[in-house]
């Protein structure tokens, strides 16, 4: 296990070296002159290869990566070209709030998933069934900025039970949460069905029925963990799922996470913050798929680690 | 000089709507507005924020020796108690307020105004603004890092300082009206260093509270401020995050007072067909103007014909229609309201069938096809459709290349790549008031290079001599000669068709009803986009 968890550990690290590299030159091969944005309009040519230079925009670029690298080592992330501030203080201001908001996601759609799942497989063939499969379908195929506008108009302007956006309060959480896992409840529910029908038509199950145990102890003490256990090792991977909905979520709903940063300072090209924010989820995603491979053998004593 | 300014016909409107900016009543100070914007706050650094959300906050928590009466384009001494000109025109002596203090509480003097404009050219600042500051004598060595004083700049004693020029420059006062000339204090920046954009602190009418990145900004009114009963309002909150869409619902609800990124347009028709909506808006025509470009050293276009015929073949009407008709069809590359504006001036009319003779006059190749460049977010991508139509019917053939802003902006100054160019979301607004503001960096010589922003690469050495005599006529008494000046400058550059003026954008600002104000306030020329320290809030009026 430890020789697993260090192997996997130097993989991750060379992932995200792949990913610095790429990110990099794509950035830098943009045609887009990100000191052109900070010079302004009134530049003189003279002032513009002045900014590049201090910069080290005018460096090759290997020598450029170099020195971003060297930065990184070192825990310095660079500085955002219009802020100015320290991009490691940027993402580390809005980290807690991106954290928030997917932990929020994960209950949202765990308790709706699981739920959803667990009714249909029950009442399996039935109209419920039928009802909820198509809310589960279109949680996963409507696009978030669509669900996250609809839940906004609904909910918040016609019935005014939520905030319009915003951040602060519990209940701003609860909008932008719902439509980040609509799209994992969508998943989850299908996976719960069929996972608690194979469950039900397992052998301990009717010796537990046959016994004379309740239906609901048989359902809860029995057959709702066994059916659950898969779905648990899937969250990890959630984490990279979420990483590409956050963009979209939080400006959205202005909430104040490092998806939104991202967003701005792409329409900026603010390149050292797409790097930091690129790199921050890249870790995310490693590391989230790293902790789904550790949790799955712990759940299903099935499945080893090689 | 400053009389001129006050003939634009669009100005002359703007003040028989809102009568005025005086207010006969005095309003009390107090309450609370509540403002949203989408994006976070870049900088509040007076040299570096050059963007729509930051210019005025920026203009509210610094000062510069000169302003602008409030909702107008009519400059006024501000942190100068009074200013004199030398009879050359070269040297100008500004007195300074006496006991204006910074946020900090220190007393500011004139080694702060001469250390503010050094560091704003200085190009380890790396301002924007820097290239503005251009006319000051010894400008050069501090831009090219050889000093870090301008020689120019005399401190006389703390509360005298003299600015001497290389060369007149009729738009000077202007220049030391411009955020980038804002006053800020050393020891400020020398304590946060590359982060006192976000630690501002100026002698302006409000002072930073509390900046909470991404989320929040929180103004409060500056009780020692030298303008005796303003501010009115007490505190203003941006909150960010808000999507237009989503502010304009927080704005109906009553939750906010005034949304930042404006009316989003596909709501913009519901808006105004709302009597109740309506009346919280508030329009005028800002000083701007849409374009397409056309390079005039590439071929085809190098020929005076063919750039002829494409500024007759565009239907301008229907390109406003497309955008709601929130915008007037234009004819010339200066806006209403600009001294200069050449009201009587016809332009090339629309009129496809003398577009498609000037074109057989030119021998033009049909057979060719030439990129249209566009900023892709709505409704450029629509305009530039349009243009594209029309330019069909005439017989061109145009590709249209939507693309980002900045890949836009870096084609745009290559000889070799995008032909035309529509500028529209990246247009040029009015940096202050003057018409050489539309000339030297979108017309002028000085602007067609890599980098620049004149996308036409248009220079016309005698029209370029025209201007700098234009530049030259810095005496308060030549203001409307001057202003002939430029108009015939502009009906020249229009001669060469470098251009085709589309249209000059309006603006709409919504409020709620809380929050008020003379109407000009909400459009401030120059306080872009609203002029924050003489709004107040109806809820704390008696």
């Amino acid at each position: 296990m430890p020789l697993y968890v260090a192997r996997r550990l130097l993989q991750s690290v060379l992932i995200l070296f792949g990913v610095s590299i790429i990110t990099f030159i794509l950035l830098y091969l943009l045609p887009a002159d990100p000191v052109r944005q900070i010079a302004g309009r009134s530049a003189t040519a003279a002032t513009v290869e002045s900014i590049r230079h201090q910069l080290g925009l005018d460096l090759p670029l290997p020598q450029q990566y170099g020195r971003y690298l060297w930065g990184l080592l070192h825990g310095d992330f660079g500085r955002s070209y219009l802020q100015k501030t320290d991009v490691g203080t940027l993402i580390w201001s809005r980290l807690p709030a991106t954290l928030l908001l997917m932990v929020g996601a994960i209950v949202c759609e765990l308790v709706l998933g699981l739920a959803m799942g667990l009714v249909a497989a029950l009442k399996r063939g039935s109209a419920l069934d039928q009802g909820l499969m198509l809310i589960s379908f279109v949680g996963v195929s409507a696009p978030q900025f669509v669900v996250g506008i609809l839940l906004l108009y609904v909910f918040a302007v016609q019935l005014g039970w939520f905030p319009i956006g915003g951040y602060g309060h519990f209940s701003n959480l609860v909008l932008p949460s719902l439509t980040l896992g609509f799209l994992g409840a969508g998943w989850y529910s299908r996976m719960m069905r069929s996972s608690m029908i194979d469950v039900l038509r397992q052998d301990y199950i009717r010796t537990a029925r046959s016994k004379g145990i309740t239906r609901a102890k048989v359902l809860f003490g029995h057959a709702v963990p066994n059916a659950i256990l898969p779905i648990i090792a899937m969250i990890g991977i959630d984490i990279g799922v979420f990483m590409s909905g956050i963009v979209v979520v939080e400006s959205v709903f202005g909430w104040p996470g490092i998806g939104q940063l991202a967003w701005q300072a792409i329409q900026r090209v603010d390149i050292p913050i797409i790097m930091g924010v690129t790199l921050v989820s890249a870790l995310a995603i490693v590391l989230g798929n790293l902790l789904a491979d550790l949790v799955a053998p712990l759940i299903d004593p099935r499945i080893k680690l090689q | 000089m400053r009389k001129s300014l006050m003939t634009g016909v669009a100005l002359a409107a703007l003040f028989a709507m809102s009568g005025g900016a005086a207010l006969a009543v005095e309003p009390k100070q107090g309450g609370t507005m509540t403002a949203t914007f989408k994006d976070d706050v870049s900088t509040l650094d007076p040299a570096i924020g050059y963007d729509w959300q930051n210019w005025s906050m920026i203009k509210s928590l610094f000062s510069r020796l000169m302003d602008y009466k409030p909702g107008t384009t009519e400059l006024t001494p501000d942190l100068a108690e009074s200013y004199s000109i030398s009879p050359d025109g070269l040297t100008y002596t500004f007195k300074l307020r006496h006991g204006v203090k910074f946020h900090n509480g220190r007393e500011m003097t004139a080694t702060d105004v001469a250390y503010s404009y050094n560091r704003t050219v200085n190009p380890k600042t790396q301002s924007p603004g820097q290239g503005f500051f251009k006319s000051i004598a010894g400008y050069d060595d501090v831009a090219a890092g050889k000093a870090t004083e301008m020689s120019g700049i005399k401190v006389v004693d703390p509360d005298t300082i003299a600015i001497t020029l290389a060369k007149p420059d009729a738009t000077f006062l202007q220049v030391v009206a411009l955020n980038f000339a804002g006053v800020v204090a050393k020891e400020d920046v020398d304590k946060w260093g590359a982060d006192y954009g976000h630690h501002p602190d100026g002698t302006g009418a409000f002072y930073l509270e509390n900046w909470t990145l991404g989320q929040e900004l929180v103004l409060k009114r500056n009780p020692d401020y030298y303008m005796k009963g303003v501010p009115y309002l007490d505190e203003i909150d941006f909150k960010i995050g808000a999507e237009p869409l989503t502010a304009l619902l927080q704005l109906q609800k009553g939750e906010i007072d005034y949304a930042g990124d404006g009316i989003p347009p596909a709501k913009f028709l519901e808006v105004m067909n709302d009597p109740e909506q309506k009346k919280l808006v508030v329009q005028a025509p800002q000083l701007e103007t849409s374009y397409l470009t056309i390079k005039t050293t590439m071929k085809p276009f190098d020929n005076l014909k063919v750039r002829q015929a494409v500024n007759m073949a565009i239907n301008k009407e229907r390109i406003v229609k497309i955008i709601n008709g929130r915008a007037d069809v234009a004819n010339q590359p200066l806006p209403p309201g600009m001294p200069g504006y050449d009201k009587d001036y016809k332009g090339y009319s629309y009129d496809p069938e003398k577009a498609k003779a000037l074109l057989k006059e030119a021998n033009y190749d049909a057979s060719q096809s030439f990129d249209l460049y566009v900023y892709n977010t709505d409704p450029n991508p629509r305009i530039a459709q349009a243009i594209q139509q029309d330019l069909a019917a005439v017989g061109m053939t145009v590709a249209i290349k939507s693309l980002d802003q900045a890949n836009v902006i870096a084609a745009g100054s290559e000889p070799d790549q995008a032909p035309l160019v529509w500028s529209g979301g990246m247009a040029w607004i009015a940096d202050f008031p003057d018409p050489s503001d539309f000339y030297g960096p979108i017309l002028g010589c000085a602007g067609a290079v890599k980098g620049g922003w004149n996308w036409s690469l248009y220079c016309n050495k005698d029209i370029e001599a025209m201007a700098a005599k234009a530049d030259a006529m810095v005496s308060p008494d030549q203001a409307q000669a001057r202003a002939d000046l430029w108009k015939q400058i502009f009906d020249k550059v229009q001669d060469d068709a470098p251009w085709v003026p589309v249209f000059n954008e309006e603006r709409y600002t919504m409020h709620s009803a809380r929050i008020a104000g003379d109407k000009s306030l909400f459009v401030d020329p120059v306080h872009v986009p609203v002029n924050y320290n003489y709004v107040y809030a109806t809820d704390a009026q008696p």
